[in-house]
């Protein structure tokens, strides 16, 4: 177990930006009206954003940072981190968060960090953040976390193309000296499961070349299951599953024992947003009441390390918050990889929700 | 862990299948309402009732309900 504590921070505000272009399950033409429905029904996906064109995580992202900013009156020089935190990059070189500094007209004191995660991203995101600002004469940080995984997952493959959509978020977190706030964090990873969400092709360790994205049968003996090239997506649906509800309750659990309280003691869960009869699965081991743990997966698909602050901002956007709340939020998926954290969200919490129109 | 039991949990996981069409020998993914999403039903069904874990490498070497039952008693 990986306990991290910080102090002294505060989240200001929270925003997500999403593609306009918007994909109904039903509108799939691989889908039956009852395959839809079933799948509608498990899943829980109705809708999703997909990035059309050239539209990057980047490009989601930033709308999503100039709208908190503005939201927060907070000047552009003012900013001395921006962490992005994404598996869709803009390049492979240089980071992304070097061309954002640019684009947003940040200082050129500003830190900059690329972290390559993606279903725990945003928990892992705060963790650095939070710390930097605790540990430096750093105040005011933004975390942006975004993909774009809709575009490199094959149309052909059923059981994958139809769970991604595309989102980018930004967090803005200040330091407060006075503040009571204490963040608690349970983090960790497990490499063995790597193979279980990979895009294979496209690194270092298997190059593109001109076969890499030629289709092939996902099961030769079975090709209904559809085709997919070796610079798509792979999900292997069971042992994610498997991991998820083992690792996040698990996590939850640890933070829950070291503070010694309960489930409910917390206000709200915010898991990451993958499928439904996952989560539901995780809830009924949390033994927590529905109404405590929002799901956006209806409206926005699996939109990796994005869910998280996704769900908080489709769930307080239209919301007159009147107390703080106390907020356990727990990411888990591609690494594999999982975080979880304990924290406190301002009544004063900003959020924000918008079209990308680029 | 008894052997019908977990026939009849095993059919209670579907919702738009006659009980009558799933017996030990039925191999599953033939029945109409299997699908990717019909594997995770079994595995939590599985992990609540019997604390166990099957693989997606398990699940694939599984053909009957039998199958199932056999390789869950050996873990």
């Amino acid at each position: 177990m990986a306990l991290i504590e910080v102090q002294n921070v505060q989240i200001r505000g929270i925003s997500a930006c999403v593609p306009k272009k918007k994909v109904s399950t039903v509108e799939l033409d691989f889908f039956t009206n009852k395959d839809a429905e079933i799948f509608i029904q498990n899943t829980g996906i109705v809708e999703r954003y997909i990035s059309e064109g050239d539209i990057c995580a980047s490009d989601l992202c930033l709308q999503a940072a100039e709208k908190i900013l503005t939201e927060l009156a907070w000047q552009k020089d003012e900013i001395d981190i921006l962490i992005f935190v994404s598996q869709s990059s803009d390049y492979i070189l240089p980071a992304t968060s070097n061309l954002l500094q640019s684009r947003l007209g940040l200082s050129q004191n500003c830190y900059c960090l690329d972290i390559s995660l993606g279903c725990s991203g945003y928990i892992y995101g705060l963790s650095l953040v939070s710390n930097l600002l605790q540990n430096s004469k750093f105040n005011k940080g933004l975390l942006l976390v975004g993909d774009t995984i809709s575009t490199y997952t094959s149309k052909f493959d059923k059981s994958v193309y139809p769970l991604f959509g595309d989102a980018g978020t930004a967090t803005a977190i200040e330091y407060e000296k006075h503040s009571n706030a204490n963040w608690i964090f349970d983090i960790g990873s497990d490499g063995t499961g790597s193979d279980a969400i990979k895009i294979k092709a496209g690194g270092s360790r298997f190059r593109t070349n001109k076969n890499s994205f030629d289709l092939e049968y996902i099961d030769i003996n079975d090709p209904s299951q559809g085709r997919r090239s070796s610079a798509d997506l792979i999900l292997n649906g069971i042992d994610v599953f498997n991991f998820a509800i083992k690792k996040a309750p698990n996590s939850i659990f640890n933070i829950l024992k070291y503070v010694s309280k309960a489930t409910d003691d917390i206000d709200y869960f915010f898991l990451h947003q993958a499928n439904l009869f996952m989560n539901e699965t995780i809830r009924k081991k949390l033994k927590v009441d529905k109404d405590k743990l929002p799901n956006s997966i209806q409206n926005f698909g699996n939109t990796n390390g994005a869910s998280i602050p996704l769900t908080i901002v489709h769930t307080f956007n239209n919301f007159i918050q009147k107390n703080d709340f106390s907020v356990m939020l727990c990411g888990f998926g591609v690494g594999l990889s999982w975080g979880s954290v304990l924290l406190d969200l301002n009544k004063s919490l900003k959020t924000n929700m918008s079209y990308y129109h680029g | 862990m008894t052997k019908e039991e977990f026939l009849k949990g095993f059919q209670e996981q579907f919702d738009d299948t006659d009980v009558t069409q799933i017996s030990f020998d039925t191999k599953f993914r033939e029945l109409e309402e299997w699908s990717s999403m019909m594997a995770l039903i079994i595995i939590a069904f599985i992990d609540e009732k019997y604390s166990k874990t099957l693989s997606g490498e398990d699940f694939k070497n599984c053909n009957t309900v039998e199958d199932l039952f056999q390789l869950l008693n050996n873990k």
